[in-house]
């Protein structure tokens, strides 16, 4: 929504500034520089931590032993990564991260959507008015309320594994993606869909064929928190699944910090292959993503 | 977006169809099974001697009485609370200023804010394990460098300074949404507000204070709560970087509760989390009576 208006390819106000526009601040303004400086500087401060994490990954470990954060790697060594991803079996960490966040995403999704939908359509109905608060209601409980009796039923329930992580995460992402859906369920004209009614479509078919399609803006935005919960959380994960073999990426930072003592270049390669997935997916995704979030946090 | 618009009245008088409950209910048992029961549970054994497993006896207000008098309780409240203070502060100034400056006429602004939002998508416990290596390597190495004595040791093995590492990062991490919710706001201010004001004569700086900030106080509210609420939550950037440490110094709330499941204070410990949340829900009606008027609940 208001991210794209920004996006506007840089030329735009420079035609506009013959053509008498009505956004003098934008036309009478040149390029400022001072400011485009001061924030690429600040920029540098994003980025450092990154180049450092991708310097410090590819060096050898006779190299990264000296503990020099900003030299580059002399030669390029990818032993580093080699070591971190047996040492600590990052094959089976990103099936349990993947299986993790997929399933977290696409649980929210499902739940929070049919949800919705059974609640607006029948707003009148108190139960269902009532189910719309209670679920809401989360929004207030912090996961370290009720992080200890967690624990201890999905232990007893067979749930101590990422199944359990699933289902957990998904509930707590669902109080705020219902809110979501529904304010958006309220802005479509109930008339599109009474026309399907009348060609005969029953409820399921409405819904499948006809809302959950136009959801998907929604739906991507829910995704999108769903993901990025999901695939970096640490504290979860480590309370919940209590096999640390089955343990997801960011949890087996923690596990190997000791045994990553000081080879460095292992434990940044490992830092790095746990990290790179979701900053790839967001440099794709990344006008999605902006959007999803403004317009997420916005109305949440 | 208001609620009145989209609602089905044709059909309001009519029963509710039975596949409705088979499209709410799922939700609704397993967030029950999920969030409901373990909360109610955990408030039950808040008023026992339940070690967690074994027998347990009812013992009423003992542990609330316990926990009120219990320094190690009352630090990690007064930590948290201090902390999630300081950095809802740091966040929003850096966030405002930045959002400021890329609605601005700049170069690269694309770029720019692309790069910006990455720190949202990095893993908490990760990135502090790297800024824990910068903090203990490359800091006292450019402390020594420059002849500064404050900075050659390491900030993070300080009891007084340990928490400004903590802040530090949290900020790197949460400045982004922040962000995203300003450069909204930003957009939404009419350009003419800004060409009547220049006709005025007002400066940059007038127009940034009389009439931006005004202006976006309803985004600052937005994300002075958001933030507050997220940052008592406080666990895994803390657990990269200090470890709660030295001693108790950076110990979290969260991390006191979870110190409960192996140190067998689960009863005790669950009269903090009962605490806590008692907290989250005062910050939570705040939430909804301040920002009711901006959605459609």
């Amino acid at each position: 929504m208001v991210a794209t208006t920004a996006q506007a390819p840089p030329t735009t106000p420079g035609i506009r500034a013959g053509s008498r526009n009505r956004r003098p601040r934008v036309v009478l303004e040149r390029v400022s520089w001072p400011t485009t400086i001061i924030l690429l500087l600040c920029a540098v401060t994003v980025l450092l931590p990154l180049y450092v994490t991708i310097a410090m990954a590819f060096k050898t470990s006779s190299q990264s032993v000296d503990g020099n954060a900003f030299s580059l790697p002399s030669p390029i060594s990818v032993q580093g990564f080699i070591d971190a991803w047996q040492l600590t079996d990052a094959g089976v960490g990103f099936g349990v991260s993947v299986l993790v966040t997929a399933g977290t995403v696409a649980l929210t999704i499902f739940l929070a959507a049919f949800a919705s939908y059974a609640i607006i359509r029948n707003w009148d109905n108190r139960l269902f008015k009532g189910a719309f608060f209670y679920l809401l209601g989360a929004m207030f409980i912090p996961f370290p309320v009720v992080a200890l009796p967690q624990i201890q039923l999905t232990g007893r329930f067979g749930l101590d594994n990422p199944l359990g992580v699933i289902l957990l995460a998904s509930m707590f992402q669902l109080s705020f993606s219902v809110l979501l859906f529904s304010a958006f369920l309220r802005s479509i004209p109930i008339e599109l869909e009474e026309s399907a009614r009348i060609d005969g479509a029953t409820t399921w078919q409405t819904f499948w064929k006809l809302i959950f399609p136009l959801l998907a803006p929604m739906s991507a935005t829910v995704g999108i928190f769903a993901f990025l919960y999901a695939w970096n959380d640490f504290m979860m994960p480590s309370l919940i699944i209590s096999d640390p073999a089955m343990q997801t990426l960011p949890v087996r930072q923690n596990l190997f910090q000791s045994q990553f003592s000081s080879n460095y270049n292992i434990a940044f390669a490992s830092y790095l292959m746990a990290m790179a997935p979701a900053i790839i997916a967001y440099l794709l995704a990344q006008r999605w993503v902006m959007e999803g979030v403004t317009q997420g946090a916005v109305k949440g | 977006m208001t609620a009145t618009t989209a609602r089905p009245t044709a059909r309001s008088a009519r029963k509710v169809e039975p596949i409705y409950y088979a499209f709410l209910l799922p939700a609704l048992i397993l967030f029950t099974l999920a969030i409901t029961v373990p909360g109610i549970i955990g408030i039950f054994f808040s008023f026992t001697d339940s070690i967690g497993i074994g027998e347990w006896q009812f013992s009423g207000f003992t542990n609330y009485i316990a926990a009120f008098s219990d320094p190690a309780i009352a630090s990690s409240f007064l930590f948290t609370f201090g902390f999630a203070l300081v950095t809802v502060v740091v966040v929003n100034v850096c966030a405002l200023l930045l959002a400021v400056g890329l609605v601005a006429r700049i170069r690269f602004k694309t770029g720019l804010r692309a790069i910006f939002v990455i720190p949202m998508v990095v893993s908490g416990i990760i990135i502090a394990y790297v800024f824990q290596f910068l903090f203990q390597n490359s800091v006292p190495a450019l402390g020594s460098l420059l002849g500064i004595e404050a900075l050659q040791t390491s900030m993070l093995a300080s009891e007084d300074l340990a928490w400004i590492a903590i802040v530090i990062v949290t900020a790197w991490q949460a400045i982004p949404s922040a962000l995203l919710i300003y450069i909204a706001g930003l957009l939404s201010i009419p350009g003419d507000v800004y060409e009547a004001a220049a006709i005025d004569g007002a400066s940059g700086r007038q127009q940034l204070l009389r009439i931006t900030l005004p202006l976006v106080a309803g985004y600052v509210l937005i994300n002075v709560i958001l933030g507050f609420k997220g940052f008592l939550n406080a666990y895994d950037v803390i657990v990269g970087l200090t470890n709660g440490g030295p001693g108790t110094a950076t110990r979290s709330i969260a991390m006191t509760i979870i110190s409960g499941f192996n140190s067998g204070d689960y009863a005790y410990q669950m009269a903090t989390a009962t605490m806590f949340f008692v907290v989250a829900v005062v910050i939570a009606v705040l939430q909804l009576v301040v920002t009711r008027g901006r959605n459609s609940v």
